[in-house]
């Protein structure tokens, strides 16, 4: 039985957690002001040595980025932190900005030493607007504490923190495009090579990571690589947030090491809600392939959860229960991708758009018996031929609930409507629009 | 035309170094192609064609419209070629050693990905074909055929806009038909550097839009300079149009019907057009150009391709301004004018022109000329715009027929002093500075020539330059122009007239002397040390004739700096007639007229006695124009000038009405016509074969577009002198082409370099300012008759002057200024722009602002500036004459 492991929330509970006072409280900046002591290539090798990987999705060892970075030649690097967290399902990079940002902000210090980078960047999403205000309280406490700013606690070191807003483009998530809308253009991503850790921001090297990867710093440094590395499974170490929402009784963050399972974490969470039966869920949002019961016991670990057929992702955990129509729920997912796709490649551009008014019409019983091919012969056409891994996951939802309920989709073109009441569904006292589904063009 | 020394610096030795390779298969086929190589290039390299929309061999990469998805493989470190797991977009992918590549011709995947994609990209465009211009030459069409499903699967709604958005008077943009390649806005981005359109909006609704500044509450910085146009492409408030002089190639490079141009959309279908490759005449770049017609009517004209001169891109107004050929005041017949004379032979009546046979004319016009002859001699004013062919003609007529040297074919502001550099350091010097040279240099300084206004592809191609490595430039001009921003440049303020003050400094500079305690020396050491390094260059515009001196001190400079020198013109014929010697002094291939062994080399080539060349200097225009109003000369031959371009037109039209006997060979009516007693109709370019020399001294021949009964100049001028007895040796096109090959480069002394003293720039009483003009692109030129499209592209007329300057007489921002003479006033609103003091700019040709005509005055003269009398009128902020209203001054520009 694997257990919570608050590390990142371990001071939520706390009075006015957000605070400078109450992080330091809670043994806050001792990383850093370990790490001040130590040569920055070998803060490098402590997070190699953790085994920490990515938050944000893909999991890409994160001291191993650092060390992509080219022998420094003089002109500016730079860190910049991407907390544009916009998936569908995903949540937690959100509510640990908002219950704890000083985690990211000495996170933040902690890297930009070890890179030496003197100017570091949050890229938050513009939505949260209360998310943006709090960390921009933190960052000016760190500054007036020293923690920021020139020669940081006395040891020569300066760092400049800027916190951006973005826009509210789902696209800004994706890296290059997020360092285009920082510096002004319009977010749409960039081509590669050249990768961002040789020409990145204002085409200087540049380290991208996740808000939580950054957070999780602090600790490795402070306890050491090992502890974090005892943490989890052989190549999946640490901890993580796992996101719970959905049919759930009690929807949350719950912070454990990784290779924990949906079983573990639906007891600690009380279960589905009550007297129903879980459907399918998303291991780590709307962009990997769909799970159901079958996956109850499946590690939530990388290596895993890769080889069930789906991607671990940023561990939003979006369960549905025996109520859920999953033509409806893919069908409001791709309703995101067609509104969220920045437009820059035909596949994801027009695809998403196609998919859209597809998955409406069968949900509203006007689809037609090819309909469910052409749905998996489209995602095959849009799957590794956009621009950018956006456009491929748009497809993920679309292919795998039509492995998984292929039948249902069939029920919805036979039956000629939806067997489901969408009712029975909602968490809520909700009566169902009119509209008809087919919206028609414009229709976002 | 290299003027110096230096020759080894071409090309900054790039092409020496031996090309890196790399070898791949594509197709099991083997190719080794230069490093660097995109694989959609390679493949090109063994005749296997990917789809593509987005790649441009000219743009850079975007990988945006995943068409010519491919399969790669590559060999690890161990050398196990492996497989990519998605298919790769061909147009951004450079090749790697032992790259196993597999397009749809050998690979399932590919061709799958490929026909997804094209499924997808058709799935939202309109099916209009039928009525779409692109329709028949379509890469989208054509790829569809090729690379397509059969059927459409897609039964949902389309995606659709309000039709059309007009992205400027000319340039119109169906939104529905657009695939999103990019192409567009990375051409007004990456080429021309006018980034008035750009992608909006996002997903299935993104877009190509206007600039807004409304949306994107932006404003240009103070002090840049900020262009109106004519015509305004009214959809948002406060958005620009999309004034950019190269507008017109993204009509081109749009791989679907998306941006068509308003002059041609609707107009034909790409397989009844006859296309002929030719030359654009609108400059002296030489721009190689398609003319596309149908039934002998001109329908269109697109950009040819050469690398080595326009690259696939022409100006708007090569591309839109060719109406003036077929103009309703086109001449299709001589004419002839019988004067009423009384029994002393004295002038009763001018009488009226009236339609003769050509062997009257020619009659008449022997008979005249013969007489004007006797009496004085005749003057020849044979304009800028001729091809070498002509331009040989004319000089040959102008010595043997009618033995003067009173022949020059400057329509503007010449001097001596220029005629002496072009006889010292151009005639004769064949192919110099080329426009690789341009592109490659590490340096260039810009004196008296604005380039993006008087040479559009010169500009490119430094811009070209300036974003690939760098090249610094500097321009010697009394204000910054947005075209030197968009160079990256520096200015040089030099009032107008005193460009021979910098240059002259400089070459002193360079030569190590010393240079006056208050000039700035860091300017100065770091110009002067740029243009030391090889390849650097100095490119002269023809506007230094207004200023003494100058052209001797660009000489200096370049031989001290080691800078190799060209002289860029604005006509498309100025070189070519410097080279046949239609200047004062100077006989074909640099001869100079004093040289007896130059005279006995043309004049056996020629057929004549040496004796019967002049041998002594004649007049330049000013000096003919001059001899004529006084009876000196007995009359003149003219051929297309417009007499408003002359920096006195007045002058000039006394001086033609005063001559005793005019014969003109013009195209269209103009005022030449009216006063002149035998017109001689001859043809325009598209009518016509022959050839320009653009300015690198590079031959740009083309052929004969349309069937016509019009004879070239070459051909009336050899009837002509067949008429008086005299062989020109240019009876037919073929004939005329020898007789310019006919005779052999010169060995001999040139011209000595041209040694005028600079002059003290005048002072300025208050309430006066120093006149600076030049030529815009697209203006009130005759050459632009016809075309109310590209009219409404135009930049409006303003004066710019300082803010001191403006507000030393009480005027500002967007103020009317009036701007006088004893002649005559100009009154156009203000534009305060950053620039030298005591200096108001005007340009020189354009709607409403003819500045010749209607001041008199030529740049680097004295002006007086005032408020506007009049009130401004509410909502009016263009010139004096509205956008609709014709210009009654017409002239060529």
């Amino acid at each position: 039985m694997t257990d919570l492991m608050p590390v990142l929330t371990d001071t939520w509970d706390a009075d006015r957690s957000w605070k400078l006072a109450a992080y330091e409280a809670a043994g806050g900046y001792a990383g850093l002001r370990k790490a001040l002591q130590a040569e920055p290539a070998d803060l490098v090798h402590t997070v190699k040595d953790s085994g920490l990987r990515g938050r944000g999705g893909a999991g890409f060892p994160t001291g191993m980025k650092w060390g992509f970075l080219p022998p420094p030649d003089g002109g500016p690097r730079y860190l910049v932190v991407n907390a544009d967290e916009s998936e569908p399902g995903t949540c937690k990079d959100i509510p640990l900005m908002l219950a704890s940002p000083q985690h990211l902000v000495e996170g933040i210090a902690i890297t930009s030493y070890a890179i030496g980078c003197h100017h570091a960047f949050v890229y938050v999403r513009g939505e949260v607007l209360h998310v943006y205000r709090r960390l921009l309280a933190a960052v000016a406490e760190a500054y007036d504490a020293g923690y920021l700013g020139k020669d940081v606690l006395g040891s020569g070191f300066d760092l400049e923190v800027t916190v951006h807003a973005g826009a509210g483009a789902y696209i800004c998530g994706e890296e290059t495009a997020l360092l285009d809308s920082l510096e002004g253009k319009r977010g749409q991503p960039r081509l590669k090579p050249p990768f961002p850790a040789v020409a990145g921001l204002y085409a200087r090297p540049t380290v991208v990571n996740n808000v939580e990867s950054i957070a999780s710093v602090p600790g490795i440094v402070a306890r050491g690589a090992d502890w974090f590395a005892g943490m989890g499974t052989e190549k999946s170490q640490g901890h993580g947030l796992f996101s719970l929402s959905g049919h759930v009784t009690r929807p949350g963050q719950y912070e454990a090491p990784l290779g924990i399972t949906l079983r573990e974490l639906l007891d600690l969470a009380g279960g589905m809600r009550a007297g129903h039966e879980l459907k399918f869920w998303t291991p780590g949002g709307s962009s990997t392939p769909l799970f159901t019961a079958d996956h109850l016991d499946t590690p939530l670990d990388y290596e895993s959860v890769g080889a069930a057929g789906s991607m671990l992702g940023t561990r939003a955990l979006q369960l549905f229960d025996d109520t859920t129509c999953v033509v409806r729920a893919v069908s409001r997912w791709t309703d995101f991708y067609a509104h969220e796709s920045c437009g820059k490649c035909t596949p994801c551009r027009e695809g998403t758009y196609w998919l859209k008014q597809v998955l409406h019409r069968i949900e509203a019983g006007q689809g037609e018996e090819r309909d469910v091919d052409l749905l998996l012969d489209l995602c095959d056409n849009i799957l590794g031929r956009a621009f950018c891994a956006l456009g491929d996951g748009a497809t993920s939802p679309v292919t795998s609930s039509i492995q998984l309920f292929r039948d249902e989709y069939e029920a919805h073109i036979t039956g000629h409507a939806c067997p489901f009441d969408p009712r029975a569904s909602a968490l809520f006292p909700y009566t169902p629009k009119q509209a008809p589904a087919l919206a028609g063009a414009g229709g976002h | 035309m290299t003027a110096t020394v230096d020759n080894t610096g071409t090309s900054g030795g790039r092409a020496d170094r031996p090309v890196e390779t790399v070898t791949l298969t594509i197709d099991e086929v083997e190719v080794t192609v230069p490093k660097g190589t995109l694989i959609i290039r390679a493949a090109e390299q063994v005749g296997i064609q990917i789809p593509r929309f987005c790649d441009h061999p000219l743009l850079e990469p975007a990988g945006a419209c995943r068409q010519c998805l491919v399969e790669v493989a590559m060999p690890d470190r161990e050398g196990n070629v492996r497989p990519m797991p998605k298919p790769q977009a061909s147009c951004t992918m450079t090749v790697t050693p032992g790259m196993v590549v597999k397009t749809q011709r050998t690979s399932p995947v590919a061709d799958k990905a490929q026909h997804g994609v094209m499924e997808l990209l058709l799935m939202n465009h309109p099916l209009d074909c039928p009525v779409c211009d692109k329709g028949g030459e379509c890469p989208l069409q054509n790829q569809a055929m090729t690379n397509g499903r059969a059927e459409t699967r897609f039964e949902d709604v389309k995606r659709t806009f309000p039709k059309p958005i007009a992205v400027s008077t000319e340039i119109l943009l169906d939104r529905e038909r657009c695939v999103l390649c990019q192409r567009c806005t990375r051409f007004s981005d990456e080429i021309a550097g006018d980034a008035f359109i750009a992608l909006q909006e996002r997903g299935a609704h993104q877009q190509i839009g206007r600039f807004d500044e409304a949306v994107l509450d932006f404003a240009p910085p103070p002090g840049e300079p900020t262009e109106e146009t004519f015509g305004s492409a009214a959809t948002t408030a406060g958005g620009q149009p999309f004034a950019s002089y190269f507008s017109g190639n993204t009509v081109q490079i749009c791989p679907v019907g998306a941006l068509t141009g308003a002059a041609y959309r609707f107009r034909s279908r790409p397989f009844d057009l006859v296309s002929t490759p030719a030359i654009a005449e609108h400059d002296s770049c030489g721009a190689a150009i398609r003319v596309d017609h149908r039934r002998g009517v001109v329908l269109r004209r697109l950009s040819g391709e050469d690398p080595a001169v326009n690259e696939e891109w022409i100006t708007d107004k090569d591309r839109f301004a060719f109406t003036w050929q077929a103009a309703p005041d086109r001449l299709t017949v001589p004419m002839v004018r019988d004067r009423v004379l009384d029994d002393d032979g004295r002038v009763v009546s001018r009488g009226e022109l009236r339609p003769a046979s050509w062997v009257e004319a020619f009659e008449l016009a022997a008979e005249g000329l013969a007489s004007a002859r006797a009496a004085g001699g005749v003057g020849v004013l044979p304009g800028g715009r001729l091809t070498v062919e002509d331009a040989f003609a004319w000089s040959r007529f102008a010595r043997t027929v009618l033995g003067t040297d009173d022949v020059d074919q400057r329509a503007r502001v010449g001097s001596a002093e220029e005629a002496a550099f072009l006889g010292h350091a151009v005639a004769g010097t064949g192919v110099g500075v080329t426009f690789g040279d341009v592109e490659a240099a590490p340096a260039v300084l810009l004196a008296g020539l604005e380039a993006e206004e008087e040479g559009g592809i010169t500009f490119l191609r430094l811009r070209k330059g300036v974003r690939a490595h760098g090249t610094k430039v500097w321009s010697v001009a009394p204000f910054a122009s947005r075209g030197l921003a968009r160079l990256d440049g520096t200015l040089l303020p030099a009032a107008p007239g005193t460009e021979a003050e910098w240059l002259g400094i400089l070459a002193t500079r360079a030569a190590g002397g010393l240079v006056p305690a208050d000039s700035d020396e860091a300017a100065l050491g770091a110009v002067a040390e740029a243009l030391a390094t090889p390849g650097a260059l100095v490119l002269v515009g023809e506007r230094l004739a207004s200023s003494p001196g100058a052209y001797g001190a660009a000489l200096r400079l370049a031989e001290a700096t080691g800078a190799r020198l060209a002289w860029i013109p604005r006509r498309a014929g100025e070189r070519g007639g410097v080279e046949a010697g239609l200047l004062p002094g100077l006989l074909p291939g640099g001869r100079p007229l004093t040289d007896p062994a130059a005279r006995a080399e043309v004049a056996a080539a020629w057929g004549v006695d040496a004796d019967a060349l002049p041998a002594a200097p004649g007049r330049d225009a000013a000096e003919i124009l001059d001899a004529l109003s006084v009876g000196q000369l007995g009359g003149a031959l003219v051929g297309g000038v417009e007499l408003a371009d002359l920096p006195d037109p007045a002058h000039a039209r006394r001086a033609l009405a005063a001559a005793g006997f005019v014969v003109s060979l013009e195209v269209r009516r103009s005022e030449v016509t009216e006063l002149a007693d035998v017109v001689l109709p001859v043809a325009p370019p598209v009518e016509r074969a022959g050839s320009y020399w653009n300015w690198e001294g590079r031959v740009r021949a083309f052929g004969q577009a349309i069937e016509s009964a019009a004879l070239p100049d070459h051909r009336v001028l050899d009837a002509l002198a067949a008429q008086a007895g005299v062989t020109l040796g240019a009876a037919t096109p073929l004939e005329a082409h020898r007789a310019v090959a006919a005779l052999p480069a010169w060995s001999g002394g040139r011209l000595p370099a041209p040694q005028a003293e600079p002059v003290e720039p005048p002072e300025v009483p208050p309430g006066s300012a120093v006149l600076a003009s030049w030529h815009l692109l697209l203006d009130d030129g005759a050459l632009q008759d016809g075309e109310q499209f590209l009219a409404g592209t135009a930049k409006r007329p303003v004066a710019r002057m300082s803010a001191a300057t403006a507000a030393a007489v009480d005027v500002y921002d967007g103020d009317r200024v009036t701007v006088a003479t004893d002649r005559g006033a100009v009154t156009v609103p203000v534009a305060v722009t950053e620039m030298v003091d005591h200096v108001v700019w005007l340009p020189l040709a354009s709607r409403g602002c003819r500045v010749h005509d209607a001041l008199g005055a030529a740049p680097g003269d004295l002006v007086r500036i005032g408020p506007a009398a009049e009130p401004s009128p509410v909502g009016v902020d263009g010139a004096s004459t509205s956008s609709t209203g014709t210009n009654e001054q017409g002239g060529a520009a």
